[in-house]
């Protein structure tokens, strides 16, 4: 897990960035929910390799916020009255955020982007858990990515079939994910 | 070209260049910096904010982008037509 | 548990039409939609064309009786869901467990963007009331209320192939037994936002756009919604109206290529589609019609072009793109598609690909240039695809 005091944003990424250390140049081109994603599922992976040794196809991953891609869609619409950014638009998706992930892994798995007032844990538990138990995964990043303006919230799971270390891995449920999310408040 | 490099590190948030990391001929896309089809729109944006020229061909965009020594000839080029 | 879901009725609102009537008549009269702006101000008003459904909001809340106030994204929403709901002849039943999956890209921006000028000038100014429902998310929840929907709303936003998801997640909802009936689909209305925003990445044609042709310059922004009514095979028999046809396959794959642009072998195209036959049990050459993606823009027809010529070698169905007609409506485009390829199988007809005329040099086959009919249209496959490497294929069987 990884904790900063920092609460203005940029400044906040930017050491987890350091805490993760991905070497990825890419990440600075990236909006603020993007680079909020892509973070949450480097410290995600660092500690479950295994998912980047699975077969492209079968890691998938499904996400969900709030505001969709809202915090640069302000930031994009404000340049269209100069000169429309082409590398913001590019990011007024909120599913742009599953592509980062995407092309950083490599992971062609199934992936989806719902938008909820609120996370809605046991929708992620029965939505995931389809996946993994029809054979459509075998492993999958999900959970919650919220961003705009300076408030912000990550609580990303991994979610995979085969698990060796049952004292480390926590059975995927919904009273689990709930709490887990719960617990890292503020 | 030291002002054309330093407009291109702000313009595609290349951060942890220096103008000086940047060759007068190195290709910009593919290899070398490795930009791809997103920087090269930025770029495009650049050449229109800063020296107000309008490449509205994109097909252009591979020849003029080729290398900063490129970029800075179809600047000089452009700006002394537009005089 | 239910094996099949099945398409009990459909609604489309589009640039060639206001119904599934309307839309199939353009269709067939080769009548496409595109045109200079009517309804959008902008500064592009007569440089870019676009796909514009032929009614400004006013006429589209008397279609549906709800508040010309609201943002067209919800009006177009509602016309096609409403359609679809009275096609299903569902309104009959009680005691159904029944839920909404509607995508959008845009949500309410339409009254946001004339809201914030006003707004950046002088904070006090403007109506608050314009921008309630900017978010995605309420423009599902107005959809719900017009339909009295109340077990299950979802809101999916992923870009192009946003409704397409929508579509086979109903169909899971409805496998998994927690929902008998699922109103599927997706709207998007036409914005500066996104005019401005593709313009800005070069992918406009100027001209009508020319998919799958060598020289193609690009799409063109359309709108409109297009919704499906998924119901099991008990409710189906309970209907007793006639069904369309059953979802037989879908999948979804990420490209992990790029932000926008697609793998130039279309990768993550190829897993949808390959994804979406396995599902089905069907075999490549039991394809009767390729619905395309194809936008028109130089990447994604010779990527999908392609990844069809890979998963098809030398067994070429034929195929079309109607965003010649349509435009690219965006996230709208997969349920507008799914609709019309659950018309054909009803109708028995193959829609044409328009203003192709010089065919794609590096591909071995030709899109269909002429509306056809009277055909045993037996498995139609549909392709959506994605910003963010988000690929789902379709695939709608007869009974």
């Amino acid at each position: 897990m990884f904790k900063n005091k920092e609460s203005e944003i940029s400044a906040f990424l930017e050491s987890a960035y350091v805490f993760a250390d991905p070497k990825y140049p890419k990440f600075y081109k990236m909006d603020n929910l993007s680079k909020l994603g892509f973070l949450a599922s480097e410290i995600l992976l660092k500690d479950n390799e295994q998912a980047r040794t699975y077969p492209a196809e079968e890691v998938g991953i499904v996400l969900s916020n709030a505001s969709a891609s809202l915090d640069t869609d302000v930031k994009y619409y404000k340049t269209v009255s100069d000169f429309a950014s082409p590398a913001l638009f590019v990011y007024t998706l909120p599913n742009i955020v599953i592509g980062e992930i995407c092309i950083r892994n490599g992971f062609k798995g199934e992936n989806a982007f719902f938008i909820s007032e609120r996370f809605d844990a046991s929708f992620m538990v029965d939505y995931v858990d389809n996946l993994i138990n029809n054979n459509i995964l075998q492993c999958c990043i999900c959970g919650w990515v919220e961003l705009f303006k300076e408030s912000y919230k990550a609580a990303f799971f991994l979610v995979d079939r085969n698990t060796d270390n049952p004292s480390v891995s926590t059975f995927f449920d919904t009273n689990q994910i709930v709490h887990i999310y719960q617990s890292n408040n503020g | 070209m030291a002002d054309l490099k330093r407009q291109i590190i702000e313009q595609l948030n290349l951060k942890d260049l220096k103008p000086e990391d940047i060759g007068d001929d190195q290709p910009l896309f593919v290899e070398g910096l490795g930009l791809d089809s997103i920087d090269a729109l930025e770029l495009i944006v650049l050449l229109q904010q800063e020296y107000k020229i309008k490449l509205s061909n994109a097909e252009e965009g591979p020849k003029v982008f080729q290398s900063v020594r490129t970029m800075a000839a179809y600047i000089t080029a452009h700006q002394a037509q537009k005089v | 548990m239910s094996s099949s879901v099945l398409i009990a009725g459909v609604g489309i609102i589009s640039a060639i039409g206001n119904n599934q009537q309307e839309c199939l008549e353009s269709l067939e009269q080769e009548r496409a939609g595109m045109g200079f702006m009517n309804h959008l101000h902008s500064i592009h008003k007569n440089k870019l064309p676009v796909a514009e459904v032929k009614a400004d909001n006013a006429r589209l809340a008397a279609i549906t009786g709800a508040s010309p106030q609201l943002s067209r994204t919800a009006l177009l929403a509602m016309v096609a869901a409403e359609e679809a709901w009275r096609d299903s002849g569902m309104g009959k039943l009680k005691d159904l467990r029944v839920g909404l999956i509607s995508a959008n890209t845009v949500g309410g921006m339409d009254k946001t963007e004339d809201f914030f000028p006003s707004f950046l000038q002088n904070p006090a100014k403007g109506h608050l009331r314009d921008v309630v429902y900017h978010e995605c998310g309420s423009v599902t929840e107005l959809v719900a209320d017009r339909l009295g929907i109340k077990d299950y709303l979802s809101t999916i936003s992923t870009a192009c192939s946003s409704s397409a998801n929508a579509v086979f997640y109903g169909a899971r909802l409805i496998k998994q037994g927690i929902l008998d009936v699922v109103v599927a689909g997706g709207t998007d209305a036409l914005t500066r936002f996104t005019l401005n925003g593709f313009n800005t990445l070069m992918i406009l044609d100027a001209n009508f756009c020319k998919p799958f042709d060598e020289e193609r310059r690009g799409l063109n922004l359309g709108e409109g919604a297009g919704y499906m009514v998924l119901v099991s095979e008990k409710v189906a028999d309970m209907v007793g109206g006639k069904i369309y046809c059953k979802l037989s396959g879908y999948c979804n794959a990420n490209d992990a290529y790029h932000q926008t642009a697609s793998s130039p072998g279309g990768t993550g195209s190829l897993l949808a589609m390959k994804g979406a036959l396995e599902k089905s049990g069907l075999q490549p050459e039991d394809i009767s019609y390729i619905n395309l993606h194809g936008t028109g823009t130089q990447n994604n027809d010779i990527a999908e072009g392609t990844a069809i010529k890979t998963l098809f070698a030398a067994r070429y169905p034929p195929m079309s793109s109607t965003k010649s007609f349509t435009g690219h409506t965006l996230g709208a485009s997969g349920g507008i598609e799914a609709v019309l390829s659950a018309m054909a199988i009803r109708n028995g007809v193959i829609y044409p690909n328009l203003r192709l005329t010089t065919p794609m040099k590096d591909l071995p086959f030709v899109p269909e240039k002429h509306f056809l009919k009277n055909r045993a249209i037996r498995h139609v496959l549909s392709n959506s695809f994605g910003f963010g490497g988000n690929c789902s294929s379709l695939i709608f069987s007869t009974l």
